[in-house]
This record gives C-alpha cells, sequence and structure tokens, in this order.
C-alpha cells in the first residue's frame, strides 16, 4: 500500500519534469550525458540514488519493478529499493525478469533476454568513460564534443603491452551510434553485448555526479577494441554448480578455508528458474543430501 | 481570468504525468510509433496530447515560445495558471508549440551547442493527423526501418545532419502523439 504522506514515487512534481526532460534529451543524443539536477534521497550517494530518482521519474502505478544487485534479487541493495517503491509507489514487485516493466539494475544486464515492454534502469557509480584518464570536467566535455576518444584507444593499447591482452573486464568503454563513448557502468564486459540492438528500454542514472542518459532499443553499441584484438566477452570458464547453465556469468564463491569453492550464476532469477526447470549443477545434490557425490 | 483557464489540467497530476511521461518517453525512444497520450483537456486549437506534453514536461524552468494561431489569449492564459512557464522568443525557448507552417524558419530555435548538444529546443508540432505512412525512418530506436508521414523531409533531413546537435519534435494529434528526435534518419519515399 502506498504511503499517503509521500508523493507517487517519492519525489515532487518538479523534480520528475526536470528528470524527465533529461531522460528525454537523453534518448535522443544515445550515450550522451546529460547534466541533472540529483536530488538528496534517503539513501547514501553510492547506493543507486541516480538510479532511484531515474526509476521514480519513470515508474507508473501499474508498473511490475525488480531490483537486481549484482544479479542478485535479494541482497540489501535490491531488497531496500524495493521497498521503497512498494511503500512510495506502491508498484508491485517481482523477482522474475520476464514479468517486470521496470527493471533497476546495478551491475548486471538479467540473463534473460529483455523485450520491447521493459525499461532497464542502470545505477551508475562514474558516468564519466574518460575520467580515469582526463580527471578535468572541462576537458573531458570538449573530448566528447569533438569525439577526441585517442586517449581511451591508448590505454586498451596500455592494456595489451602490459598484460597481453585488454585487461579492463568491467565498465568495458563501449561507441554508441558510431558517435559517443559511454561507460556502461560497472557491468561485466560479459554483458556488453547484450546493450546492442536490445528491445527495452535502457536508461543510466548517476546520482553523486549528476549524469542521466540513455539507449533507445535496437541501438549500436560497439565496445572498442583493436583488430588484432578483437573484444572478448569473457567469463569464468565453468558451468553453474548449482543450475548447470554454461552460458551464464558465474559468481566464484568460497565455500571452506580449505580450497573449496563453487561456481554459481550471478542471476539469482536466472539460476533459480533453471533449477525448478530440473536442470541441476554439479555441486548442488550434493549439498542438498550432504553425502560426498 | 476566463473560467475554463482554471480546467483542464491534469486531476491525479503525479499519476497521470506519470502515464504521460511513459507515453511521451516511449515515443521518443521509438521514433514514428503512435502513442496514446490523453488527459489534460487545453483550450483550441490545442491537441489533448499537445496540453498533456507541457503539463508533463513544463514548468517554470522551460520558456515556451507559441507559434502562429497557437499564440492566443486562451492558450497562453492555460499555460500560465497550469505550468507557469514563461512565454519567449524563438531564439531562447526550451520548447515551442505551433502548427508546421507557423514554425518556419526552424533554424531560428536553439540546436544546443558542441558541448552542450542537451540544451536544444523541443519542438511540438501540431498535425491534422498521424499516420504511419510516408517518409522512410532509420537509427536508434527503430528495427531496421518504419515510416511515418511527415510534414516534409527537407527540414528533418537537415535537423538530423546537425547531429549530435539539433531540433527533437512531438507531433501531435488529438489524444496520440509521435516522436522524432535528431539521431533518426529520414528518407523521401
Amino acid at each position: 500500500m502506498t504511503d499517503q504522506s509521500y508523493n507517487f514515487a517519492y519525489l515532487d512534481e518538479q523534480t520528475k519534469r526536470m528528470i524527465r526532460r533529461a531522460i528525454l534529451k537523453g534518448l535522443a543524443i544515445p550515450g550522451y550525458q546529460v547534466p541533472f539536477a540529483s536530488r538528496e534521497m534517503p539513501m547514501p550517494y553510492g547506493w543507486g540514488t541516480g538510479g532511484v530518482q531515474v526509476s521514480a521519474a519513470t515508474l507508473m502505478p501499474d508498473d511490475t519493478f525488480k531490483v537486481i544487485d549484482q544479479g542478485a534479487d535479494d541482497t540489501t541493495n535490491a531488497v531496500s529499493i524495493r521497498k521503497f517503491f512498494e511503500k512510495t509507489a506502491g508498484v508491485a514487485t517481482t523477482e522474475e525478469t520476464e514479468k517486470a516493466t521496470v527493471i533497476q539494475t546495478r551491475h548486471r544486464i538479467p540473463e534473460t533476454p529483455l523485450h520491447e515492454d521493459q525499461v532497464l534502469v542502470y545505477q551508475v557509480p562514474i558516468p564519466e568513460p574518460l575520467r580515469f584518464l582526463e580527471p578535468r570536467e572541462t576537458e573531458t566535455r570538449k573530448m566528447h564534443s569533438l569525439e577526441e576518444y585517442g586517449l581511451m584507444h591508448v590505454k586498451l593499447y596500455e592494456d595489451i603491452s602490459q598484460h597481453g591482452a585488454i585487461a579492463t573486464s568491467y565498465a568495458y568503454p563501449v561507441k554508441v551510434e558510431g558517435r559517443y563513448v559511454m561507460d556502461p557502468s560497472p557491468i561485466p564486459k560479459f554483458d556488453n553485448p547484450k546493450m546492442a540492438d536490445c528491445p527495452a528500454i535502457q536508461l543510466f542514472g548517476a546520482g553523486r555526479e549528476q549524469r542521466i542518459y540513455a539507449l533507445p532499443p535496437y541501438s549500436r553499441v560497439v565496445s572498442l577494441d583493436f583488430e588484432d584484438h578483437p573484444f572478448d566477452p569473457s567469463k569464468a570458464d565453468h558451468p553453474c554448480d548449482l543450475c548447470g547453465a554454461e552460458d551464464s556469468y558465474l559468481d566464484e564463491v568460497i565455500t571452506d578455508d580449505a580450497g573449496g569453492r563453487m561456481f554459481v550464476c550471478s542471476d539469482t532469477d536466472y539460476c533459480r528458474a533453471r533449477r525448478e526447470a530440473g536442470h541441476v549443477g554439479a555441486q548442488a545434490p550434493a549439498m542438498k543430501e550432504g553425502a560426498g557425490a | 481570468m476566463q473560467a475554463d483557464t482554471l480546467k483542464g489540467g491534469f486531476a491525479d497530476a503525479s499519476v497521470q504525468s506519470a502515464k504521460a511521461f511513459r507515453a511521451a518517453m516511449n515515443a521518443m525512444a521509438r521514433p514514428g510509433r503512435i502513442e496514446l497520450l490523453d488527459g489534460a483537456r487545453p483550450p483550441a486549437p490545442m491537441s489533448r496530447a499537445a496540453g498533456a506534453l507541457i503539463l508533463t514536461l513544463c514548468d517554470p524552468e522551460t520558456p515556451i515560445h507559441l507559434a502562429g494561431m497557437h499564440d492566443c489569449p486562451d492558450v497562453r492564459a492555460w499555460i500560465a495558471f497550469h505550468t507557469g512557464a514563461p512565454i519567449a522568443e524563438p531564439e531562447s525557448a526550451s520548447f515551442v508549440l505551433g502548427n508546421w507552417p507557423s514554425l518556419h524558419p526552424i533554424s531560428r530555435f536553439p540546436k544546443g551547442t558542441p558541448d552542450y548538444p542537451d540544451r536544444s529546443a523541443t519542438l511540438i508540432v501540431e498535425m491534422p493527423e498521424l499516420s504511419a505512412t510516408g517518409a522512410r525512418l532509420s537509427g536508434p530506436g527503430v528495427k531496421d526501418v518504419t515510416g511515418f508521414a511527415l510534414p516534409e523531409v527537407a527540414s528533418f533531413q537537415a535537423n538530423a545532419a546537425l547531429y549530435p546537435l539539433g531540433l527533437d519534435f512531438f507531433f501531435t494529434c488529438g489524444s496520440e502523439a509521435a516522436a522524432l528526435p535528431r539521431s533518426t534518419k529520414v528518407e523521401s519515399t
């Protein structure tokens, strides 16, 4: 039930109008970071205040809302944001990717392919892909306006010269529609190909840094690479130990202090759905029955 | 002040503007797609969809330019009462409302700067009808190619050539709206 002492979805209407105008400009200029007047939210910066503000401006009462944190529906950040909108917007919530109409995410794209009627809202810590190469906002702004992205390629080249391969494994920079280089937020590079040609609307909110950017459906999103070092969306070379999935992104979980470990799907909803459908991983039955398999 | 000026706003502002925004966002994210945008009852000659857009997006921070027959006392009073948005000259407008002939030349509206391409005007173009057949649209938001009856082609091609600068458009008729961002490639059929 909605708490009547809050406006619908917490934010006041003038703030929502300001955010909505920024979202529309972001959609019109894919990959360009639109400045917006980020508000104080009842959670600290770094906990998804940008994503929360974008969700608040996007949600309608009949939406079904899902929140994931590193793929999981049941971690502190995901649970508290889900409860926040249950209370202030009265929206239905779900853990099933398929049923959600708005999905707020921290650092993952769900494994289940998204469809046209969905909106994916990313929480973004540092929206500027060039920030660690050039700390001055005046300079990065000029670099974007001049389409001067040589520095980013130098960075990737230095990765190759030091490590033999591009070592950037998350927040891997992408070029949108052949124009703006964009930070996809700290999603693993395994997820980068899912951003391209996606039927859903993708919105990015950075609260502390006060930026909103967006990808309309079916946008061209290309991960930066070199001809002789093509982009490789790698993941742990292992099937999920609970559901046996070989195509999902995995977390490594340490299980004891004797070197025991297991790899499990980072997308908890995907893993649960597979196990309910009867898929079994290498360590799942052994754990359940308590016997060594 | 006319009594009618006070009517025609959203009865439930937060919920109706949320629904109107989602329709507007879907329109802008999927160029050429026609969306239902209802809830406002603005004075003639404004369409309901244009009224809903202005109620959802405009406030004292967004100067509006009224072009042609939309620059009339009824519309000015309605916008002033319901949004508080100042009426502005074309060169300083964030939003522009009018029918297509009255908007020319569109080059006078702000198209953003290379540093801040978002500081550009959004044009709300009142149309006699919205139709999915006409110019061919392609680009972000469009799977392959789609059609939309634009009032003409050359102006929109010139606008797209300014990318990432340029104007963004909503087309409104009755309680329906479609959109065309600057990123869309426009071809005549």
